[in-house]
């Protein structure tokens, strides 16, 4: 029981990283109608840039500062310079010249740092473990990550519908020419939606690198799951990424975990050495294959 | 016009036909095994071309039946099966019955979710073939031998090899351009232009689509079974979305909807990166921006510039 509890966690903890990219790529799909496969490597930038930040400063929090600050200038000068005239063509051009930026920015990052993984260092505040009420112990950070993610998510909410930059960011998403017609500086708007979502997907990245490894092409393995996360949630509605990611995340963790085991004692223990790990890798997809087959336009859509 | 086409054709097939002779005298056979690479991956891209050019599906996942008709091939070698017709037949059939699942799902989907659809499916056949521990997992296989055709034609001959890819390549260009110019292709070509006035005349567009997604998902079967025996060593890589992503820029850079441009994206793209791959290890740092450029400034394609795209 303590072990699922655990599992659990920890799917909570991958939902929210999953939320956090999501979030972005959802609401710069939702305002602008593009689609940015570089999503994954403002989430690499944000990693890489906390860790070097980090090891010149010596301070965690700095390091964490600095590399969500330099995801997002990197985010807004990529939209200056190369993202912008996109947003009049149709997806398979941003989606071509989105992959060209993601070989340029696994390369560069590997010349900067090289291949090998990097590991971020923890300051010791974030190091030790709590006692849950089941009775073990769970990492501080991964708590901390849970709790960033869902202050995010309800800032986000807060922004988003009671603010008046998330007014013009709802109208956008429903109809463009019109807020550009009333006198909204669109263009502005869009640098501005495109950099809070390049400062999310550094985030991620940056509370990624303690528990994964900090290496280059990190951003395009999530991003794939994120966009699971999308198809199941709904595409253009963050509630619907908050919700898909945590899904994807609780079922991807508890199938890593508890299908080998699961297989084994139902079927054959062979059989959950064999299947198991490998029909936990496709659990997630196959979950997408079954909503799109049930609700073609995911579980939460946007509204209107 | 279309005269002048030929000729172009002509002119191309003949330097290809001459290629063998004229690199081993010059003492370079490197370049025999590096334009079978590229024709064999050309398969792929005119396959890819069907859907994406012609039928307007936006498939961001069309490696993966690269990877299973490799891995086909491996497998049925694997287990001792060196029969070239059973090997590729069995390539051509898997690659269709996954596209005909594939496509079922994700065709109903359109625009922006069918892009994400293909590639999360490719990607989960991506973790399946890092999974099969026993086919080598993460680091793939050898191919225990090549796919053998009796007395037909013997691969392990480099050159016999290059004029057997060199001849399917051409019969997939000319299955793609016969396919696209019959009622069917017209169906097709017409649902990408105008899906509601398609409807409006009778046609319901799905199985229309699934269908020329499944022909072209075991086209691309049939260049995996080629390119396991090109490079004799099987890994989960063929099925990378990266790789799905070169066979959507070879279309792209080629110019969509067209005969020619598929076959003359490869070329151009996969030479490129060859020039680049010989200049500077970290190659794909100038490749990147050079993709994005040709896609701000390059709409057309490469075939543009000779003539106008058919659709």
């Amino acid at each position: 029981m303590s072990l699922f509890f655990e599992q659990l966690l920890n799917g909570l903890q991958f939902g929210v990283t999953l939320f956090l990219m999501a979030a972005g790529l959802t609401l710069v799909f939702g305002i602008m109608n593009f689609i940015n496969l570089a999503h994954g490597s403002l989430y690499m930038v944000g990693a890489y840039l906390a860790v070097a930040a980090a090891q010149w400063t010596g301070s965690y929090l700095a390091g964490a500062v600095l590399g969500l600050a330099g995801a997002l200038v990197v985010g807004m000068l990529v939209e200056l310079v190369a993202l912008r005239t996109l947003y009049e063509r149709d997806h398979l051009d941003q989606v071509l010249a989105t992959f060209g930026l993601i070989l340029f920015f696994n390369e560069l990052v590997a010349i900067l740092w090289g291949r090998a993984s990097l590991y971020a260092q923890l300051p010791d505040w974030l190091r030790g473990h709590v006692d849950l009420p089941t009775g073990s112990t769970y990492p501080v950070y991964r708590l901390a990550v849970i709790a960033v993610g869902l202050a995010v998510a309800v800032l986000l909410w807060y922004v988003v519908t009671r603010t008046r930059l998330g007014m013009l960011i709802r109208a956008g998403a429903s109809n463009r020419t019109m807020v550009g017609a009333l006198g909204v500086n669109i263009r502005l708007l869009y640098t501005v939606v495109f950099g809070v979502g390049a400062a999310l997907a550094g985030l991620a990245g940056l509370m990624a690198g303690p528990i994964y490894s900090v290496q280059p092409g990190m951003g395009e393995l999530v991003l794939i799951q994120v966009f699971v996360v999308i198809v199941i949630g709904g595409i253009g509605s963050v509630r619907g990424a908050l919700l898909g990611a945590l899904i994807v995340g609780i079922v991807d963790t508890l199938g890593r975990a508890f299908l080998k085991p699961l297989l084994g004692a139902m079927i054959s223990p062979t059989a959950g050495e064999a299947a198991g790990p490998a029909l936990a890798s496709m659990l997630i997809y196959l979950l997408m294959a079954v909503v799109l087959a049930l609700r073609p336009a995911g579980l939460f859509p946007a509204r209107g | 016009m279309l005269s002048g086409r030929l000729l172009l054709w002509a002119v191309c097939v003949v330097l290809l036909v001459a290629l063998p002779a004229v690199v081993s005298a010059l003492g370079q056979p490197f370049y025999i095994d590096l334009v079978r690479r590229i024709m064999i991956l050309a398969i792929a891209a005119i396959s890819l071309n069907l859907i994406l050019g012609y039928g307007g599906l936006v498939s961001f996942g069309h490696a993966a039946y690269l990877g299973i008709g490799a891995y086909a091939v491996g497998i049925l070698a694997f287990y001792g099966v060196t029969s070239g017709w059973l090997q590729w037949a069995t390539a051509i059939g898997a690659s269709a019955l996954v596209a005909a699942a594939i496509g079922a799902v994700s065709i109903r989907a359109s625009g922006i979710y069918f892009i994400m659809i293909t590639l999360a499916f490719t990607q989960m056949l991506y973790y399946l073939g890092i999974s099969l521990e026993v086919f080598g997992g993460d680091d793939g296989m050898r191919l225990k031998a090549k796919s053998d055709f009796g007395g037909l034609i013997d691969l392990r001959d480099p050159v016999a090899f290059y004029y057997l890819s060199l001849a399917l390549m051409l019969v997939s260009v000319f299955l793609v351009y016969k396919l696209v110019n019959s009622r069917f292709g017209m169906v097709l070509r017409a649902a990408k232009s105008n899906e509601a006035r398609t409807r409006a005349i009778g046609f319901s567009p799905y199985p229309y689509r699934l269908a020329a997604f499944v022909i072209a998902g075991a086209m691309c079967g049939l260049a995996g079974a080629l390119y396991a025996n090109h490079t004799g060593y099987l890994t989960p890589g063929f099925v990378s979305w990266q790789q799905s992503g070169d066979l959507m820029f070879m279309v792209i850079l080629g110019g969509m909807a067209s005969t020619a441009g598929p076959v003359l994206g490869t070329f151009v793209l996969l030479l490129v990166e060859e020039l680049l791959k010989g200049w500077t290890e970290h190659w794909q740092v100038v490749l990147g921006p050079l993709l994005v450029l040709s896609v701000i400034f390059f709409r057309r394609g490469l075939a543009g510039m000779f003539y106008k795209p058919d659709a």
